[in-house]
């Protein structure tokens, strides 16, 4: 145990790729906390799909041990967050663990989207903020410019920010000093009965579930027996540790100390993010206030190209969802897709991440249908139901209306593609609530649909704006809406996996949009095909796909068969990678690239 | 029945690999070489021929064809000495035909009459193009007034000749290839081989095409619209397509090509040849070494083949299939079903039929003109589980 005014907490907030990751590594290193041969770029970022897309996607905790210039030892816990939106979830828990912030922000990009809704939600948590200048190795830097913008944008004072190299080392012992002087030392009394918080947990294959606590009050030990608040169960505790970052093992833990333990749980779903750990005997009986849990907001199918891999399909989504509760499945079956599942995911990136894996950690190939977000379709009798699927919509004869949820996207562009932005917001249905500069950057704030964001629109965004514009978003709540659901009819066929929600006034052109974007999609057959876009038996747009005219080999020549076999058979196995609608063929990637809009 | 490999008849390859000129279209197996030391090539051809009729000794042999490369620049007495040697191990057939590629330059044109001396008796002629500027975007060393005239010293040399055309060629529309093909059949005696312009990879032209250089093809309704107009055409004075290409009046069509298509035996002799044979029964693929330097190294170590490989039921069913359905007389269906140990899926059958792309009768079936087009897709199709 450490005594509290030794110890300082803190979580490392940024915007995307500003360095988060790469300043934990510094601070890991210079402390020798890992043995130089141990240490490799952004160490924390342990899983492959981490590692290989550079991007860091559960937070992780590090305990680092600092012996600082005053000549006395400290211990600092170190909390590495991910930048992108889709894992806000995991920073703003992060934050419920520690009393300070780093807020990292490259030097030659300056304030972004996630780097205002970080410092939002640290000075919400209470926390003091260290501001962190990174990258100053590189010629593109601009400090004097970039602390100013801190000081305007955010008001916070940006005087003392430390520039730093992570790269290179640079301000690395100015940070580690100022996280000594500047960050508050945890409150707690070791005295006081047990009030743990249950920070994260997750499944190992070797030791069950392993929960992450951050002790506010009393002393945390091997053989105690615990009891989870919100649900009154008891447990064992068998291993207590911390993490440097591999799992250590320690006597205990007291008031201010970040670590794990093990107690023999058997799944993730068994904990809950939040809730508060005390002793079961002479327990406390003031619950911590705890957080909201993280909820779905984006929907979609997944179904196995093979459907003779749905068995292990499941088996993919059981493993994946005991490590990630903001994963959410429920088996759908679709007319024309067979069996599947559907998804709810915290957002496109969460949904891109878990489809990876499934396809590479377990080998099977998906085809993933429209994502969609939760819509309330209120009754004519007055009930609501929540619509995940555009498949499930009622009849209309029994419905009174719908509303969709909303959010307010916070949105940071340099100047010369403001009116792209604008224009990006207007088309999508946004309404503006804020304009305001910060030097050569424009901040919009726009109410918008979150089913007009969910899809492609931080790609549109990013395209119009040359890479230039940062994006965020919170949910903000639902709000009723001419909302219709657009079927697509291929070969007079409905096709219940190429079915969206939309407004009705984006219809037209969305209908338009998709069956377009169809016919340049689905192979041409050996007969004509029409493909046409409908709300409730009204067409509203129709293309033809021309029947295949010509696609024979013309010199078959010096006997040479087994060439063309082996090309037939590819093909065969090809037509294997669509799905047959009647008698077409719909190749998988089509129920993803028809919905892209190019505006 | 016949057993199997009786079908089709019984034919033999020879693969000459060298040219004067590569054409930028051309993938196939043909270099230009300085010096080509054609006594070598002649041991090497015998040495193959001889290790073959060890293998498949007595059966009535229905063709030989030299193809290329350019075989009309192979020596008159390499060809005789080729042929002397195969007359020398099966016998032939009465009606025995001998086909061999040529070019239509002066040169080649100049061995015709040592060509017909060894028993050569059916020339095609690679012509191409009937005019001189699309011949040259071609990368074809010859003009028409060249090729007319070899044309003639071939008719008066053979008893019969044949000519390729290569259309669908960049900025040919679809008039000037009406007019083109009506002059050709006034040349014509009675078989054509009318190719549209494959891209194929790996070529001069796969490449400019690739990096989007390869400008004026036509588009594909344009080819579409270009073939049917061929097959009018060419029906209109009795030249029908016969397969998928090639066009013939009845009883000239090439019995070479109708052993591939008819999925007959057929051995593969030089470098890059392809052969089916049946050994004991089965039925074996073989494909020898295709670099010609190679090739020679391997036959003088005594063999050059590279793969000889047994040919499963399931396989041999499909390129059946495959083959036969380029012609216009079709399958039996029959002989598939002995193939393949199960007839042809009745629901992909008669969707295909409803489509009008396919048709059966009398134990035959067949593409329709309108199947012949796209018939990969309908092979795809059949081939389906
Ligand atoms: N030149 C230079 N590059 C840096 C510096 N710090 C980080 N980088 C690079 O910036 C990129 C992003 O760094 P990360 O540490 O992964 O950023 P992050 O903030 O953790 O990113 P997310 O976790 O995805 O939000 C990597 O390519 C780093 O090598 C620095 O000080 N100088
Ligand atoms: C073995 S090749 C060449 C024979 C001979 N060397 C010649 O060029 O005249 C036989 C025929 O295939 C055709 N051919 C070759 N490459 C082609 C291509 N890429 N597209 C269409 N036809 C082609 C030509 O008509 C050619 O005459
Ligand atoms: S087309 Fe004929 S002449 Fe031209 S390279 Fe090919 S084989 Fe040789
Ligand atoms: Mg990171």
């Amino acid at each position: 145990m450490t005594d509290l005014a030794h110890i300082r907490n803190f979580s490392i907030v940024a915007h995307i790729d500003h360095g988060k990751s790469t300043l934990a590594d510094r601070l890991i290193q210079s402390t020798n906390t890992v043995a130089e041969r141990d240490m490799k770029a952004q160490l924390l970022d342990s899983m492959d799909i981490e590692r290989e897309r550079g991007i860091t996607i559960k937070a992780n905790t590090v305990r680092i041990d600092y012996t600082a210039d005053n000549g006395e030892a400290y211990v600092l816990n170190l909390i590495d967050t991910p930048g992108h939106v889709d894992f806000a979830y995991e920073v703003s828990r992060s934050m419920r663990a520690v009393e300070g912030s780093l807020l990292v922000v490259d030097s030659t990009q300056g304030v972004e989207a996630q780097t205002l809704a970080n410092v939002y939600q640290a000075i919400d948590a209470g926390h003091e903020i260290v501001p962190v200048l990174n990258k100053i190795d590189l010629p593109a830097a601009d400090c004097d410019r970039v602390a100013e913008q801190i000081e305007d944008v955010i008001g916070i004072d940006a005087s003392n920010a430390i520039r730093v190299s992570a790269k290179t080392g640079i301000g690395i012992h100015e940070t580690l000093e100022a996280i000594v002087k500047h960050l508050p030392a945890p409150k707690g009394d070791a005295t006081a009965p047990l009030k743990a918080m249950l920070v994260d947990s997750w499944y190992d294959s070797y030791l069950g579930v392993v929960v992450l606590v951050r002790i506010m009050d009393g002393t945390l030990k091997k053989g105690d027996r615990i009891k989870m608040m919100q649900n009154s169960s008891i447990h064992l505790i068998d291993r207590i540790g911390v993490f440097r970052p591999a799992m250590q093992p320690v006597e205990s833990l007291g008031p201010g100390e970040i670590g794990f333990i093990t107690a023999q749980i058997k799944q993730v779903r068994d904990t809950r993010v939040g809730d508060t750990i005390t002793h079961e005997k002479k327990g406390t009986d003031t619950p911590l206030p705890g957080f909201k849990p993280s909820q779905p907001v984006v929907f979609c199918g997944l179904f196995p190209v093979d459907s003779a891999e749905f068995e292990d399909l499941r088996d993919a989504i059981e493993k994946l969802a005991l490590n990630d509760a903001s994963f959410s499945y429920e088996m759908e079956t679709s007319a024309a897709l067979g069996f599947g599942f559907r998804c709810g995911f915290l957002g496109l990136l969460h949904l891109e991440v878990i489809r990876d894996r499934i396809e590479r950690e377990y080998n099977i190939e998906l085809i993933t249908t429209a994502p969609s977000v939760i819509y309330h379709v209120y009754m004519r009798d007055g009930s609501m139901i929540e619509l995940h699927n555009p498949a499930d919509m009622p009849d209309l004869s029994i419905v009174d209306h719908l509303e969709e949820p909303r959010i307010k996207a916070t949105i940071l562009v340099p100047d010369e593609y403001l009116g792209d932005v604008l224009k990006l917001c207007q088309d999508r249905r946004g309404i503006q609530e804020d304009l305001t500069y910060a030097g050569a950057r424009a901040m919009v704030v726009y109410d918008l649909p979150l089913n007009e964001v969910v899809f492609d629109f931080y790609d549109r965004l990013k395209s119009v704006t040359k890479g230039y514009a940062s994006f965020d978003y919170q949910l903000m709540g639902y709000r009723q809406d001419h909302l219709v659901k657009m079927q697509i009819l291929v070969n007079d066929e409905p096709v219940d996996a190429l079915s969206t929600m939309v407004h009705r006034d984006r219809a037209d052109l969305r209908g338009r949009a998709m069956v377009e974007k169809l016919k340049d999609l689905i192979p041409r057959h050996m007969f004509k095909i029409p493909i046409q876009a409908a709300i409730g038996g009204k067409v509203i747009a129709r293309e033809t796909l021309a029947a295949l005219r010509k696609d024979v080999t013309a010199k078959c020549y010096g006997g040479d068969m087994s060439r063309k076999r082996k090309l037939l058979d590819k093909q065969k196995a090809g037509k294997k990678k669509m799905r047959q609608f009647g008698k077409v063929d719909i190749p998988q990637e089509a129920f993803i690239s028809a919905l892209k809009m190019d505006d | 029945m016949a057993e199997d490999w009786e079908q089709g008849g019984f034919g033999l390859y020879i693969h000459w690999p060298f040219c004067q000129a590569k054409c930028p279209y051309c993938d196939f197996n043909s270099h230009v070489a300085r010096e080509v030391d054609q006594r070598r090539w002649l041991k090497a051809y015998i040495s193959e021929i001889d290790r073959y009729a060890a293998l498949v000794p007595h059966r009535v042999l229905t063709s030989v064809f030299f193809g290329g490369g350019t075989p009309s620049l192979m020596n008159p007495d390499v060809v005789h000495g080729v042929l002397d040697r195969i007359r020398h191990h099966w016998p032939v057939a009465n009606s025995l035909e001998v086909t061999l590629e040529a070019n239509p330059g002066s040169v080649d044109a100049g061995r015709f009459r040592g060509y017909a001396d060894a028993g050569v008796n059916r020339v095609s002629m690679g012509i191409q193009a009937l005019n001189n500027a699309d011949l040259r975007r071609l990368g074809r060393i010859h003009t028409v007034e060249e090729a007319r005239a070899a044309f003639d010293i071939a008719r008066s040399q053979f008893e019969r000749v044949s000519f390729d055309l290569i259309y669908a060629r960049q900025d040919q529309t679809l008039d000037a290839w009406k007019d083109e093909l009506k002059q050709a059949l006034s040349m014509a005696i009675d078989h054509l081989s009318l190719y549209q312009l494959t891209i194929e990879s790996g070529t001069a032209f796969g490449d400019r095409y690739d990096r989007g250089l390869l400008r004026g093809l036509p588009e594909d309704d344009i080819s579409a619209d270009m073939y049917i107009a061929t097959q009018d055409i060419c029906g209109t004075v009795g030249m029908e397509a016969y397969e998928v290409s090639n066009h013939a009046k009845p009883g000239a069509e090439s019995r070479h090509n109708n052993i591939y298509w008819r999925y007959g035996d057929y051995l593969g002799i030089g470098p890059g040849a392809h052969g089916r044979m049946t050994l004991n029964g089965q039925r074996h693929a073989t494909e020898a070494w295709s670099n010609p330097n190679k090739w020679l190294e391997r036959v003088e170590q005594g063999n050059g083949e590279k793969l000889l490989q047994r040919i499963e039921l399931r396989d041999q069913a499909s390129e059946f299939l495959m083959m036969g359905l380029r012609l216009s007389s079709g399958i039996d269906i029959h002989r598939y079903e002995a193939l393949s140990g199960s007839p042809l899926n009745p629901t992909n059958v008669s969707y295909l039929e409803d489509l009008g792309m396919l048709q059966s009768r009398s134990g035959m079936v067949c593409v329709t003109p309108s199947g012949r087009m796209v018939l990969n897709a309908v092979l795809k199709e059949l081939l389906a589980d």
